[in-house]
């Protein structure tokens, strides 16, 4: 066989190899989101937005659920965004090369890829113990202190793609440094910093282990941050566990209202982060 | 080869060679050291004392790391001249440009000795503010860089750092550098769109007009046509002639043609040490040293 037929046919196994590994992942995912849709669109009723979470067997929705939801993924987010930039920041254009920054990048990547358990039993010691109670500022703690590396992560990374010209170029008009951070580098890293942001809060909103120990739930309407408060999550772990078919139905529809936000939230990203590489 | 020069400084007198140039006359400047050009007797008053010396550089040493990149430069820059920088890569020309603003001060393992006087003030001196330097110091790098913002707030960003203006002001302001930039009638009609959205040739000419808009009185041009066709070269060349009337500017190439024509003095730089320095002319047409010769006619490495 000649050096040339071998290659073709090593490139056809490879190529099958390759097709079968994507075709692999695929079909589960489809598989998940076929469960999902089928399970959960039954859950889809008026109340599901309207009443708060049902006692067994009485009829109700995921209202407080919801509400607890969003507001502690924002408030986490508005802690953590902001705490993440400055950090990427500083990483990217004051720290270059500083011992100090390599130290704090490091301890960064191991808050990223810590497992988020252990961030809210942190989170249990320092906040929900000094209180003596669960509350919702204890969660939206939990969930900034996910976002933070998350951002600091993609933040370093964008402004590390802004080549060094521009910040030459900013420089040579006389320019103080923070001006060429503010006006010129993040304006050419806006984009992908956004989407880094994007990223983490479609993170948050599905995470379950910080909120179990923080926020820890509520069957009832609440919107008082220093009570514990309802959350998809944990209203998901609970109601699925239960052996009443009605708070089955309502942690399938939960699952499918979180997983299709998220399928949002990163279709979102990755629109801005296309937008972004667009050349106009 | 035909060379197109640029007018020379002041006219000489028939048999006169053109000469080092020089701030005032000195029977016998101190000899360098052995790369010295054989230096002419100073040429009469006349001829020299028009020319204001702008930017002096003594004994200037330039260090990356541990690496000596510049090995003790002696120039003289003179104000409303084109001084042109010529030698082969990494001969130290680009480094030597980005001291004359201090820019390399963005990057903590590059360092400077020696004196850069500009208007006799040493601007390698510590006190001395870096962003204030710079304003006056303008700088255009090789590949065009225009900031991630409008046309209009490109060339008004470095205007706003400075001044505050009413915004008819600076709407004149902007127009004016534009049109010295010789861009104005392709962008007129379209200041709010984006910079980027501009050719090459005239991102480059954007970013001449947001350099000569501080109006800054040294023009550093760090070889600006080399990402250039043909045709926006010939452009940049123009607008140089063009503004070298109001500015020292200080141009560095690759392109001997380039230097041939568009500069008053040249400085062929190898190895990082400053081989000889004189009138474009004489650099061109009689060079004092073997090696600015072998480079100006190619046969060189």
């Amino acid at each position: 066989m000649s050096r040339y037929a071998r290659r073709r046919v090593a490139n056809r196994i490879y190529l099958a190899l390759s097709f079968a590994a994507t075709a692999v992942g695929l079909i589960f995912l489809v598989l998940v989101l076929y469960a999902l849709l089928r399970n959960g669109v039954p859950a889809l009723s008026g109340t599901l937005f309207t009443a708060a979470t049902p006692p067994p067997g009485s009829a109700g929705g995921l209202a407080n659920a919801i509400y607890g939801s969003v507001v502690m993924t924002v408030v986490a987010t508005l802690v953590g965004t902001p705490v993440g930039i400055l950090t990427g920041t500083f990483l990217a254009e004051f720290g270059r090369g500083s011992p100090f920054a390599a130290v704090v990048r490091f301890v960064n990547d191991i808050l990223l890829s810590a497992p988020s358990i252990i961030i809210g039993l942190f989170v249990y010691q320092i906040v929900v113990v000094p209180m003596g109670h669960f509350s919702a500022w204890a969660g939206s703690i939990a969930l900034a202190l996910i976002v933070i590396p998350v951002v600091v992560r993609t933040t370093e990374n964008m402004l590390a793609l802004v080549p060094n010209s521009l910040r030459e170029a900013a420089s040579a008009l006389g320019t103080p440094q923070w001006r060429v951070i503010m006006q010129v580098i993040y304006r050419a890293a806006i984009q992908g910093m956004l989407t880094g942001v994007m990223l983490a809060v479609a993170r948050i909103a599905g995470e379950t282990a910080p909120l179990l120990f923080t926020a820890l739930n509520n069957q009832f309407w609440t919107a008082n941050m220093n009570a514990p408060m309802a959350n998809l999550p944990v209203v998901i772990f609970q109601f699925a566990l239960s052996p009443y078919n009605d708070w089955q139905v309502l942690a399938w529809g939960g699952a499918m209202l979180i997983t299709v936000t998220i399928l949002a939230l990163n279709i979102l990203a990755r629109l801005l982060a296309g937008w972004s590489n667009q050349t106009p | 080869m035909t060379l197109d020069y640029s007018p020379a400084a002041t006219p000489l007198p028939q048999g006169v060679k053109p000469v080092m140039p020089i701030d005032k006359p000195t029977p016998q400047p101190k000899p360098l050291p052995d790369l010295t050009p054989q230096i002419v007797p100073a040429a009469p008053a006349a001829a020299a004392a028009k020319l204001a010396v702008k930017c002096e550089i003594k004994e200037l040493r330039f260090y990356y790391k541990q690496y000596e990149a510049l090995k003790g430069i002696d120039l003289k820059l003179h104000d409303k001249r084109v001084t042109a920088f010529i030698g082969p890569s990494g001969c130290g020309k680009s480094t030597l440009l980005r001291v004359l603003n201090r820019i390399y001060e963005l990057y903590p393992d590059q360092r400077a000795t020696g004196e850069v006087l500009v208007d006799g003030r040493n601007i390698l001196d510590p006190g001395q503010d870096l962003n204030l330097l710079r304003a006056k110091i303008g700088m255009v790098f090789q590949k065009p860089t225009p900031f991630p913002m409008s046309i209009y707030d490109n060339v008004a960003f470095g205007i706003r750092l400075y001044e505050s203006l009413r915004s008819r002001e600076l709407d004149e302001r902007v127009e004016e550098a534009l049109t010295r930039a010789a861009l104005w009638n392709e962008v007129k009609d379209k200041l709010r769109q984006s910079g980027l959205s501009l050719s090459g040739g005239q991102q480059q000419r954007l970013c001449i007009a947001r350099a000569i808009a501080v109006k800054p009185e040294i023009l550093l041009l760090d070889e600006p046509a080399s990402a250039l066709d043909p045709i926006s070269t010939q452009r940049i060349e123009e607008l140089i002639a063009e503004l070298k009337s109001d500015y020292c500017i200080v141009i560095v190439t690759h392109n001997m043609q380039q230097a041939a024509r568009s500069s008053d003095y040249t400085a062929f730089m190898y190895l990082g040490a400053l081989v000889e320095f004189d009138s474009t002319e004489t650099i061109f047409t009689n060079p004092s040293q073997k090696q600015t010769e072998d480079y100006i006619t190619g046969r060189f490495g």
